[in-house]
């Protein structure tokens, strides 16, 4: 396959660390631990890091709290804050500032022990003079109305919805890192309690704690080892809040995704597999839909049909997603972690067999936020 | 453009409601409504705003109910979608959340709010309450 790579980025480590419960680590803890575990991934030593990339949940400096942390003077430090699709916008400056030749190494991490240190989910949502009257309970409200709109336009059910949670936790299950590795029935899917309707507890992502961090350096820099190269990337907004959004039914990855298949030169077709922000069973279907894997729509029929799941044509969250696997407030990092382990052949027993492009999609805010980032094994360089 | 009508667009908004007006912000020269209100039109930064008066028709574009612990009551939170095309959260008053559907006719009120006013909204009259196919 020939690909016209705009960007020579390439990633040679990612890890993760404390996923599900790491009681007596604090948020920064986590991160750095899961820093130096991608670093020792990638051969590279601490000292070696001048781009550093955070977003902890409570720290709103944390770029400068994590330099401090880790003891280093980076030459660029980043920490923009666009919800869990943060990370994603992280690696469009790091890639650009590797290739203008601003840093060498660039370390982007997360950490959060929001289920065993603040006992809930961390969230910057706060309401505004326009929707505090109305006690939206967010962010779970948000997804609700976009997914009762789906349903409505386009007689999306919960039974889709259903398909979603079930292939999640059928992925989790060969996912030795997953919290929730336990199967479901239709039976609890529907006897589950309702948040905000048509959204039940399992539509919703998990609580948990858990850090993940990947090194980014320019391609001419790896030899000889297995990295995941960025072919392409595309971020998107809207709007932030919900009743701001332009159409409910899609988002903005339409056009984050647009661009990253572009700078990639490919086609949704060409993708082997896909990690996408499930912070909500709706999203998997709208991401989908948005993404171009399937038309407008359709994205409910699309993963009743099995394709998502586990022997499906499509892999899609192969770690067991938000849903099943791990979510400590925000996801996005982690898309990129399971798009790398897939692409260098590492992800075990869900291994993706010949996994050549993958897709890392976050999300952020109320489908907000929307980054889409194309990656390549060793066999597209 | 210099003209700024909406020098403080929260307030201003507040303070119609105090007055029992449900007012909505436009450009002049775009001539098209918008909410909430801002210091300038979203998408083309003009600053020649004016206040107008909604009429206080939408409908349904989005809904959700609040499930809560008892004893507390659920509630329902909707996305209108106003007659001028803009589009709001809110809540609909005078019916059992689960009888609000999306393409339902609202009629905005105005209600206290802690120490200010909000706009809900109510079945439009003749809007039967319940799901119609």
């Amino acid at each position: 396959m020939t690909i016209d790579r705009r960007t020579p980025a390439a990633i040679v480590g990612a890890a993760t660390f404390g996923i599900g419960e790491a009681p007596g680590f604090t948020s920064m803890d986590l991160a750095a631990r899961a820093a130096l575990a991608a670093l020792d991934e990638a051969g590279i030593g601490l000292s070696e890091v001048d781009g550093l990339f955070i977003g902890q949940p409570s720290d709103f400096l944390s770029g400068l709290t994590f330099a401090e942390y880790l003891g280093i003077r980076p030459k660029l430090t980043n920490n923009n804050r666009t919800g869990g699709s943060a990370f994603l916008t992280h690696m469009n400056v790091a890639a650009l500032a590797l290739a203008a030749g601003e840093i060498d190494v660039a370390l982007i991490a997360y950490g959060s022990n929001q289920r065993t240190g603040t006992g809930g989910l961390v969230s910057a949502a706060a309401p505004n003079l326009y929707e505090k009257p109305y006690s939206l309970r967010l962010p779970v409200g948000g997804y609700a109305l976009a997914a009762s709109r789906h349903m409505h336009e386009f007689g999306t059910t919960r039974d889709h919805l259903y398909a979603v949670v079930k292939s999640a936790r059928d992925w989790a299950m060969l996912n030795p890192e997953a919290f929730l590795r336990k199967p479901v029935t239709q039976e609890d899917y529907f006897n589950a309690r309702m948040v905000s309707d048509p959204l039940s507890v399992l539509d919703c992502c998990l609580v948990t704690d858990g850090a993940a961090a990947v090194i980014m350096v320019r391609k001419d820099r790896v030899e000889n080892r297995e990295a995941a190269y960025l072919l392409g990337l595309g971020e998107a907004t809207d709007h932030y809040q919900i009743a701001q959004m332009p159409d409910l039914t899609t988002s903005a990855a339409k056009f984050s995704g647009q661009r990253a298949f572009e700078q990639a030169g490919i086609t949704p077709a060409d993708v082997d597999v896909v990690e996408l922000y499930d912070a909500f069973s709706i999203n998997t279907i709208m991401f989908l839909e948005d993404l171009g894997f399937c038309k407008k729509g359709e994205g409910g029929d699309f993963v009743a049909s099995g394709v998502i799941g586990p022997g499906g044509s499509l892999p899609v969250n192969t770690n067991g997603g938000g849903l099943a696997c791990v979510h400590p407030g925000m996801y996005g990092l982690f898309t990129v972690v399971e798009a790398y382990r897939q692409l260098t052949g590492s992800a075990g027993e869900r291994q993706v067999n010949g996994a050549e492009i993958a897709v890392a999609h976050g999300n952020g805010g109320f489908l907000s936020s929307q980054v889409t980032a194309v990656l390549g094994s060793t066999a597209t360089r | 453009m210099t003209t700024i009508d909406a020098i403080l667009p929260d307030q201003e908004f507040l303070a119609f409601l105090a007055q029992g007006k449900f007012m909505l912000q436009q450009s002049r020269s775009s001539g098209k409504p918008f909410f909430y209100p801002r210091v300038a039109e979203p998408g083309t930064g003009n600053t020649d705003l004016e206040w107008i008066e909604a009429s206080g028709g939408g409908t349904v574009y989005a809904a959700t109910i609040v499930r809560v612990r008892p004893p507390n009551a659920d509630y329902g939170v909707v996305i209108v979608e106003l007659d001028e095309g803009p589009r709001m959260l809110s809540r609909v008053e005078g019916v059992e959340p689960a009888d609000v559907f999306i393409g339902m006719r609202l009629q905005a009120k105005i209600v206290p709010f802690e120490d200010q006013h909000a706009v809900v909204f109510v079945p439009a009259a003749g809007e039967k309450s319940g799901k119609v196919s």
